[in-house]
């Protein structure tokens, strides 16, 4: 039974008993404890089900290292898969499920698999798909998608707030243990700005629970005063249950804040992702213990020593009153101590070793401890938790000397630093015989911009595994962090302590050294991928020589856990399978973050309201009260149309457009883009930049110019205005605006930069309204003001500043639609009012608004383009028949070049036509122009494209553009354009002009 | 001219710090040599404050003047006032290659104040907001979230927020949030 002790629990409140739910059943614990030992207080041994035999599982650490106690945590906007019960704070009235069990974690029916184990070896996925085709269809994939996963995908909207957070600091330490306090410290006291995070609720990491002493004081006192010292300093920032998810180029440290998931109920964001620059990052991320490789070991009960040590001294917890302690170092001797201290049983120590342990043996056995040298485990023997182990030889092939009766196995494969931090951004490794492990290699750091190193490493994170050796380690780190982000480092010393030597561990790659396949089967290296040691080595048999190779194969150190306990372990089995040195095989990458962090707070702020930014005019409000039919154009919401009680969005826009024809409608021209250029050289610059001329504009008057990028294609499209001699106001499309301010600036700082030309967007500064049909200059004209906007006074393609009423306003007559047009800018403060104003004059001559489509439909009655309609990026001017754009005097502008390209000037490019469907009706869009015969690719051959098609109101009939293979040349034929039912509509090829071809309505 | 409105009509919110919009305010881009005495004269005459230092505004009696990049400035007054701004700097510098233009109908401004605004501010944008790095007289051009914005301080350490009209419905109710009950970062105290 695994039991809440009488005594101990160093970080539990017992006044504070806290309720919380495991599958549906009550448990109470403490306010201090994790979710797992709360679990394992109420005898929770078995939390999960593995992910492919659906083995029951325990914890086997208690730490962020857990592959096996995930949980479905929490309900409805809260709920949360794969959440590791070790790093679950516990609060009232927490709810979870376990995982990947079915239809209970006691009984579960995908265990069969388990009994399978030969027939999912290493590479099954990849296996099955070598069968044919359909047994992937109908029997792989079925049984696949039903077992495979972990938690279930959440449904409910997450219900917590999360965020970001920007912080600039000198130094980052990343890691609370004594280590990284001493560091923090060492820094702080250079004057650096510190800021240290700490991952779990606690600092002093595992000094706290191994003990030990430190400048004449026991360990826990001292971590205790430097934390109150470290608190005491302006320049040093503490954080706990923040970690340090990953380290990027350049001191960009990303750290996880987990605010509120022990009080999910308090208000605040529920994560804080903080995103950090620093000028030097210290990771003191400690190290984490290895398992051991034998038979069974992955039978709940079966833990590793510091984490069985964890939960007597930190949670008051034992896994077992018969602990057997299996190890190859003198730290799990501690563990034995431990718990014997605690009053429990520990019946044996197997020692892997021939020559033992030292100091620590002696003290074991001191407390009449059994030690066994040279001895190991050969299989552990249990089902839902551990009865017996065998004892065996490590030296033999695993026959069995002797079986002992135990509730619990702690075990220690020795210790591995966490390199992760590290090794996210460069950081190289070595390999350190003596500990048989990985560590930083101090020679080849994480270098930046300038080639220096900006990460450094501190205590057992550094090989230190000595606390004496740590601590001093981590004070040297803290100093030359500081140093190197440019202060004097502090001339204080480390603090003094005594080593305490311990008897050479040796490396067990496997437990005994020669078990069979029968051992190897049940030998598991990978808890939460259910990797064994008959896995790598099948996979090294069949040619996975590269560990990444070997890793997606078996899926060794994938998932949530990344093969934090596994890795090492795997990659020596591999290598053992090679016969090659581990240094030689080395790492998987080890990428962030370093465990897994919520979504949400990658996402920050960005849902709901604010999401996405959207632009709104002046006017916005306004259409949303007439409850407009709204569509993106970039970032703005732009009126489709004005749908009325009962009108249907095609109604809407007919009515808009009858009126507009026929009387008078306004549209919120607003989004469109203004730049002003000025300069000495500007008219030379926009001569440049558009195809035609537009030096030669006269102040006063607008034209209509086109924009190509480099390579030729038309980009861009609107009217000039030459303000005075030196200014123009260039109006661009509305996605258009930045994108061409951009690219005007580019030119001006890259290529032109000696030209004298300054501009400046101003789209937002200005409502512009646009005011359409026979009857806008009388609506302008019952407004009053001073400005003259007869026929003669402002004539077509002409500007004025004046007073429209008393609105400032800049009068352009131009027209997008065909009719008699003004766009009226005024400044956008005034705008709504001047919306208003208008509705109101135009009220007798039934003024409406009109939205997009109306504005589409109409242009393309008038065979005007739409950049993005008729343009798509390879569209050049010449193929929309443009030329007349295209100013011949001058000796360059963007694009020039590019057009005289073979294929651009190609006579066998398709250009631009009108198309009226013989029966009337409306093309469907995109459709294609088909031609006889079939392509290369057994496709049918096309021979052209509609570009924009509509039904017109104006016309009462289906009219469209197109780009046809010699279009132009080829006026009256009827040809087919397909439809999306699989049929064919015909359609006559015509003068893209279908309304008022001479022009006279917009000149009246 | 009657009805000139801001973008929210002068909303506002409190939390961990309160956000308000503050109504229209002048402003005028101005582009040109920002070395030349011409310049700094104009400025002197025109808003009585010189030409700032890279990344600072400078205020006078007559409003303020901040670096945009390194040949553009922006000058804040009242908003009544900036068509006249522009004239006088027109024609202070006649003659010399500048575009000045005005620019306060395109913007919104912010006023975000109380003991949090460091972090409701840090949590948006990209700057360090430590009390030590930045100070009254900075300002700073750069991101609030996902839409251009610059802002500085005054004396009371409330924030002066600038962003572009069409997003000031966003960059409120973003500031909204980041400034939620229960939201301190505690990282500047």
């Amino acid at each position: 039974m695994s039991t809440r002790l009488a005594t101990g629990g160093r970080l539990l409140n017992k006044g504070k008993q806290l309720r919380f739910s495991f599958n549906g059943k009550q448990f109470t614990g403490f306010e201090g404890d994790t979710l797992a030992s709360a679990l394992l207080a109420n005898d929770q041994l078995m939390m999960g089900r593995s992910f492919k035999y659906h083995r029951p599982r325990g914890p086997v650490a208690s730490g962020a290292e857990e592959p096996n106690a995930l949980v479905n945590l929490g309900k409805g906007g809260q709920f949360e898969p794969n959440q590791r019960a070790t790093t679950t704070e516990l609060f009232n009235g927490l709810t979870c499920e376990s995982q990947n069990h079915w239809p209970s974690l006691e009984f579960d029916v995908g265990a069969v698999n388990n009994y399978m184990t030969r027939f999912f070896p290493a590479g099954f996925y990849y296996k099955t798909f070598m069968f044919p085709r359909a047994a992937w269809k109908h029997v792989f994939e079925p049984i696949v998608r039903q077992s495979a996963g972990l938690g279930k995908v959440p449904k409910d909207r997450d219900a917590d707030s999360y965020e970001h957070f920007y912080a600039f600091v000198d130094v980052v330490i990343v890691g609370g243990g004594v280590a990284g306090l001493q560091a923090a410290k060492a820094a702080g006291l250079s004057g650096a700005k510190v800021l240290l995070m700490e991952q779990t609720a606690h600092w002093g990491g595992r000094s706290m629970v191994d003990g030990g002493e430190v400048d004449g004081q026991p360990v826990s006192d001292y971590v205790d005063a430097l934390v109150a010292e470290l608190e005491a300093m302006e320049n040093v920032t503490l954080r706990n249950r923040m970690m340090g998810a990953g380290v990027y180029d350049h001191g960009y440290v990303l750290g996880y804040e987990r605010t509120r998931d022990h009080t999910p109920n308090a208000k605040g964001p529920r994560h804080r992702l903080w995103r950090i620059r620093a000028k030097q990052i210290v990771t003191a991320t400690g190290a984490i213990e290895r398992p051991l490789s034998f038979a069974g070991n992955d039978i709940p009960g079966v833990m590793l020593a510091s984490a069985i040590r964890d939960y007597v001294v930190d949670y008051g917890v034992s896994i077992g009153d018969r602990t057997v302690v299996v190890t190859n170092n003198d730290d799990a001797y501690r563990t034995a101590i431990a718990i014997k201290q605690a009053g429990l049983e520990v019946p044996v120590i197997l020692d892997a070793r021939a020559g033992g342990g030292g100091a620590l043996a002696d003290a074991a056995r001191a407390l009449g401890i059994r030690v066994e040298n040279g001895k190991g485990i050969a299989k552990v023997k249990g089902g839902k938790r551990v009865t017996s182990v065998a004892i065996c030889a490590q030296a033999g092939e695993g026959a069995v000397l002797e079986e002992i009766k135990c509730d619990a196995v702690a075990m220690s494969g020795g210790w591995s630093p966490v390199v992760h931090l590290w090794s996210h951004c460069g950081g190289k490794l070595t390999w350190d015989d003596a500990q048989a492990h990985f560590r930083p290699d101090p020679s080849r750091p994480p270098t930046s911009h300038d080639g220096e190193a900006f990460v450094l490493v501190a205590g057992s994170a550094n090989g230190y595994l000595d606390l004496a050796q740590g601590v001093k380690d981590a004070h040297e780190a803290g100093k030359a962090a500081a140093k190197a982000a440019g202060f004097t480092a502090t001339r204080k010393a480390a603090p003094k302590a005594a080593e305490s030597p311990e008897a050479a561990m040796e490396p067990v790659w496997l437990m005994p050294q020669g078990a069979g396949p029968e051992l190897r089967i049940k030998t598991w290296l990978d808890y939460q991928n259910d990797v064994k040691v008959s896995d790598v080595r099948l996979a090294a048999q069949e040619g996975y020589e590269s560990v990444e190779h070997t890793k997606r194969y078996t899926t060794l150190g994938m998932a949530s856990d990344q093969g934090k306990l596994s890795n090492i372990n795997g990659l020596a089995t591999l290598a053992g399978q090679l016969n090659a040195p581990i240094p030689a095989v080395g790492t998987t990458t080890f990428r962030p973050p370093y465990t897994p962090i919520s979504m949400g707070s990658i996402a920050g702020e960005a849902r709901g309201e604010v999401f996405q930014p959207l632009r709104r005019t002046p006017i916005h409000e306004w259409h949303e009260e007439q409850k407009a039919f709204f569509e993106p154009v970039g970032h703005w919401r732009r009126p489709y149309c004005y749908p009325r009680k009962g009108e249907s969005h095609a109604e809407a826009v007919k009515r808009e457009i009858l009126q507009t024809r026929n009387s008078v409608g306004m549209l919120d021209a607003s989004t469109l883009g203004k730049i002003i250029v000025k300069g000495p050289d500007a008219g030379k610059f926009l001569d440049m930049l558009y195809t035609n001329m537009m030096s030669n504009l006269k102040p006063g008057r607008c034209r209509y110019g086109l924009m190509c990028n480099e390579n030729g294609f038309l980009m861009d499209d609107g009217v000039v205005a030459r303000i005075d001699e030196n200014t123009f106001l260039c109006h661009t499309t509305t996605g258009g605006a930045e994108h061409i301010h951009g690219w005007m600036e580019d030119w001006l700082q890259c290529e032109w930069w000696d030209w004298q030309v300054f501009t400046a967007n101003v789209t937002e500064q200005y409502a512009q309204i646009a005011i359409v049909g026979p009857n806008a200059r009388k609506v302008l004209e019952k407004l009053g003001g001073d400005m003259d906007i007869s026929k003669e006074g402002l004539t077509f393609m002409g500007w004025k500043d004046g007073k429209i009423g008393d609105f400032d306003a800049r009068a352009y007559r131009i027209s997008f639609s065909g009719e008699l047009s003004y766009e009226i800018a005024v400044p956008a403060s005034q705008g709504r009012a001047f919306w208003d104003a208008i509705l109101e004059a135009g009220e007798e001559f039934g003024i409406m608004p009109y939205g997009t489509e109306a504005l589409h439909v109409m242009r393309a009655e008038k065979g005007f383009i739409m950049i993005g309609d008729e343009t798509d990026g390879t569209v050049i001017p010449q193929d929309l028949n443009m030329q007349w754009a295209i100013s011949k005097k001058k000796e360059d502008f963007l694009g020039k070049r590019a057009q005289t390209r073979p294929h651009m000037a190609s006579p066998e490019r398709w250009k631009l036509v009108g198309l009226e469907t013989v029966d009337g009706s409306v093309i469907p869009d995109g459709a294609y122009a088909i031609a006889s015969g079939e392509n290369a690719n057994g496709q049918r051959n096309t021979q052209g494209r509609v570009t924009s098609t509509y039904y017109s109101p104006t016309l009462d009939r289906g009219i469209a553009m197109g780009l046809v293979y010699h279009g132009p040349d080829r006026m009256g034929e009827v040809i087919e354009f397909n439809k999306v039912d699989g049929g064919t509509v015909e359609a006559k090829i015509v003068d893209p002009v279908f309304y008022d071809k001479d022009g006279e309505k917009q000149n009246v | 001219m009657s009805n000139v409105v801001s973008a929210l009509n002068g909303v506002s919110r409190s939390g961990i710090a309160v956000v308000e919009e503050t109504g229209l305010r002048g402003m005028v881009t101005v582009r040109g040599d920002l070395a030349s005495k011409a310049m700094g004269k104009a400025l002197k005459d025109v808003i009585g404050a010189g030409v700032p230092e890279v990344r600072q505004i400078s205020s006078g009696d007559k409003g303020a003047v901040a670096w945009m990049s390194p040949d553009e400035l922006l000058v804040i007054c009242d908003h009544g006032a900036a068509d006249e701004v522009v004239a006088a700097l027109n024609a202070a510098l006649a003659g010399a290659h500048v575009l000045v233009v005005n620019v306060s109908d395109a913007r919104a401004v912010f006023k975000v104040s109380g003991q949090s605004a460091r972090d409701v501010i840090a949590k948006v944008a990209p700057v360090d907001l430590a009390p030590e790095a930045f100070e009254v007289g900075m300002m700073r051009r750069t991101r609030f979230a996902q839409v251009p914005a610059a802002f500085w301080m005054n004396a009371n350490e409330s924030f002066e927020v600038i962003c572009f009209r069409s997003v000031a419905q966003y960059v409120f109710d973003l500031l909204a949030v980041a400034s939620a009950e229960g939201s301190e970062v505690g990282f500047f105290n």
